[in-house]
């Protein structure tokens, strides 16, 4: 059992089946260096990000399954989940190793979880659309806060450049300490001092700002229809670990 | 003057919630003039404590009505609260709205309060400046008020996504005891007029691209449930006829919330018929996206749904001659038709199929639900049920075995067995 240990970025896991075929590893075990112990049984070996060979391996992998498929890889690495980089190597070693594309045989666990986790990971990047509530501030900044579960805003930045293409807007990530700006041109990636966002005052938002968190909340309140409460549903829907950020569900 | 547009928003949001849609999927409306919005699948921002999405800002122009629907809360008799939006509000608030990620757009309806046109030409007025001097490419639903002139619902299938006109009762005689005002003539004009005209600019953007969008979502309706008399098959039979025959995108059924004491409907303290219009849901997905046809569903011999067991189920207890299907050889249209398939399950089922044999297990991880499916079908295993049941006893078995979320309220039927 030889166990790679990569960097954690994307380019990193691709490198690492890039080692996996060339010194025809059989038995091999993937971990990123954040979650690395050392242990007396394997061999440990430490995998160099190489973006041209992070390339081979990914055009090698065009040639061998959907354009589908391989964004589902993507979003499984975006997952973060421990143990994410062997259910995505083995994907990858069934495309080279299938006479046919993989992708559909369900029957197969690792397969099957890819699409699992492809759905979970869908399905946050649909709610941070859903979820994600602006505040205007006095410089004309549409501005959030969010805590996804999985990190999904490489995957949201499209969804509101083409909606929101005439606003500047930030929409940061207090759980990985990165935001995406727009800035009217293109989306980019920031990094602000994070003790800033907790210190944001009402005195940074327009004046307009709270008229209409007022009108909004009025309005949420209002679309109710008390007598088919249904509060499991609501909550199925709304799970609470996402009030904090939604104007609707917080107190005045 | 803040105060009065919140005190507004309260009166004219509490009078338009009964109108079930939120849809706002389904249009093809793209931001191309670097203005604000953007149209794709639809997305619910919220949930309210109903459990009911809220994707749209869903308002009436006014509750001012000149008509007397028994049913509807805004109807001239009723004593309440009047209150009227300007145009300009409502462009205000979608616009504000929209920019903090509340909403997809606007669901606008009115009450009416001189004339259908007069009624009409305001409604549209509020779209057309949203699209021209917003640049706003959100989406937006309209309601038709029945009765309004082919020239103004011309205007308004040119900014709207969707067009709506709400049936309300499912019968002719329904109709005239519970709102004599109305008749259905007036919903079906209109209907009929938008169905050829979007079959017609469909045809000529083929030709020409830059013919505009015309109800790029299409039309949509709803009918109230438990307000009448009517059963589940005249409801479905009427739905099944609107689909056919106006290329509806959807219909909607709502369960009566009793708002009145008036004695041709049922009073207030009633519960809502809340399971009875989850059935007909089923019933109307079944029709649309499984293949079955209403009669299959509902007919002279069953004219009412199985409220303790989904509609699907119910089909197949009558029809138990269709079964086992054999889930590595089957069509898919036969997969879809088993209970506890869903058609996810059943397409991951036919692409599955063509690596392995599927077995007990491999359907279980898929996402089918046994406990139903079981009775139904053979895979790749030796154990099957081999006891030769009837309808009644695989009916009990199920509903032991299951913990439906309706079975509080059914617990009074079930005692009977």
């Amino acid at each position: 059992m030889i166990t790679l240990v990569y960097d954690g970025t994307w380019i990193g896991l691709l490198c690492c089946v890039y080692e996996i075929y060339s010194k025809k590893f059989k038995q091999v075990f993937v971990v990123n260096e954040k979650r690395f112990q050392p242990d007396a049984f394997s061999a440990a070996v430490p995998v160099v990000s190489d973006e041209l060979r992070a390339r081979r391996v990914w055009s090698g992998l065009a040639k061998r399954i959907s354009k589908k498929s391989m964004n589902h890889l993507h979003s499984c690495y975006l997952s973060e989940l421990p143990n994410i980089e062997n259910i995505i190597c083995g994907f990858i070693r069934l495309a080279f190793d299938m006479t046919e594309s993989p992708e559909y045989a369900y029957a197969n666990p690792t397969v099957l979880r890819v699409s699992q986790l492809d759905r979970m990971v869908h399905r946050e990047k649909h709610r941070m659309e859903a979820f994600i509530r602006f505040q205007l501030t006095k410089d004309d900044l549409y501005f959030s806060t969010v805590e996804p579960d999985f990190n999904v805003l490489p995957l949201i930045a499209k969804h509101f450049k083409n909606r929101y293409a005439d606003q500047r807007w930030l929409i940061f990530d207090l759980k990985r300490n990165y935001g995406i700006y727009y800035d009217l041109q293109a989306v980019s990636e920031v990094v602000i001092d994070s003790t800033g966002v907790e210190k944001i005052g009402p005195e940074l938002f327009s004046e307009d700002e709270f008229l209409y968190q007022k009108l909004w909340k009025e309005y949420f309140n209002h679309v109710n229809i008390s007598e088919r409460k249904n509060t499991k549903l609501h909550l199925m829907h709304v799970p609470k670990r996402y009030w904090k950020h939604l104007t609707e569900k917080l107190s005045i | 003057m803040s105060d009065r547009i919140v005190e507004k928003l309260s009166i004219l949001s509490d009078a338009a919630k009964y109108d079930v849609s939120c849809s706002s999927s389904g249009s093809s409306r793209k931001n191309h003039n670097k203005g604000l919005g953007d149209t794709g699948n639809g997305i619910c921002h919220t949930y309210t404590e109903d459990g009911r999405c809220v994707s749209l800002l869903k308002i009436l122009f006014t509750n001012v009505c000149i008509f007397d629907c028994a049913y509807c809360v805004t109807r001239k008799s009723n004593d309440i609260k009047r209150a009227s939006f300007t145009v300009q509000e409502v462009v205000d608030l979608t616009i504000n709205f929209y920019r903090r990620n509340y909403i997809e757009g606007l669901f606008l309806s009115s009450g009416i309060f001189k004339d259908a046109d007069y009624t009409m030409e305001r409604l549209v007025l509020v779209a057309k400046k949203l699209r021209t001097e917003h640049k706003f490419n959100g989406y937006i639903h309209l309601k038709s008020i029945p009765g309004a002139s082919d020239e103004i619902m011309h205007e308004a299938g040119l900014y709207a996504d969707r067009l709506s006109i709400n049936i309300e009762i499912p019968t002719e005689s329904g109709l005239k005891l519970l709102a004599p005002d109305k008749n259905r003539r007036d919903m079906i004009v209109p209907m009929e007029y938008l169905r050829n005209e979007i079959i017609s600019k469909k045809e000529e953007k083929k030709l020409f691209k830059s013919t505009p969008l015309f109800v790029p979502a299409g039309q949509s309706s709803q009918m109230i449930i438990g307000a009448g008399k009517e059963t589940d098959r005249d409801i479905m039979y009427t739905a099944n006829s609107l689909y056919k025959n106006f290329n509806l995108k959807r219909v909607y059924y709502s369960g009566y919330v009793p708002i009145s004491n008036d004695s041709r409907l049922p009073g207030i303290g009633t519960a809502v018929p809340m399971v009875r219009e989850n059935r007909l849901y089923q019933t109307d997905w079944l029709m649309r996206f499984y293949g079955f046809d209403i009669h299959e569903l509902l007919n002279d011999n069953n004219p009412i749904l199985d409220l303790d067991i989904d509609p699907k189920l119910s089909w197949a207890l009558r029809n138990l001659n269709y079964f086992p299907v054999d889930i590595n050889k089957a069509d898919i249209r036969q997969i879809l038709r088993i209970p506890g398939i869903g058609r996810q399950s059943a397409h991951k089922i036919t692409q599955a199929r063509r690596f392995q044999k599927l077995s007990w297990e491999n359907l279980k991880k898929i996402g089918v639900v046994l406990s139903r499916a079981k009775y139904f079908i053979i895979c790749s295993s030796n154990q099957f049920e081999r006891r030769d049941l009837t309808d009644t006893m695989i009916r009990q078995l199920i509903l032991a075995d299951s913990q439906s979320k309706y079975l509080t309220s059914s617990t009074g039927q079930l005692a009977l067995f």
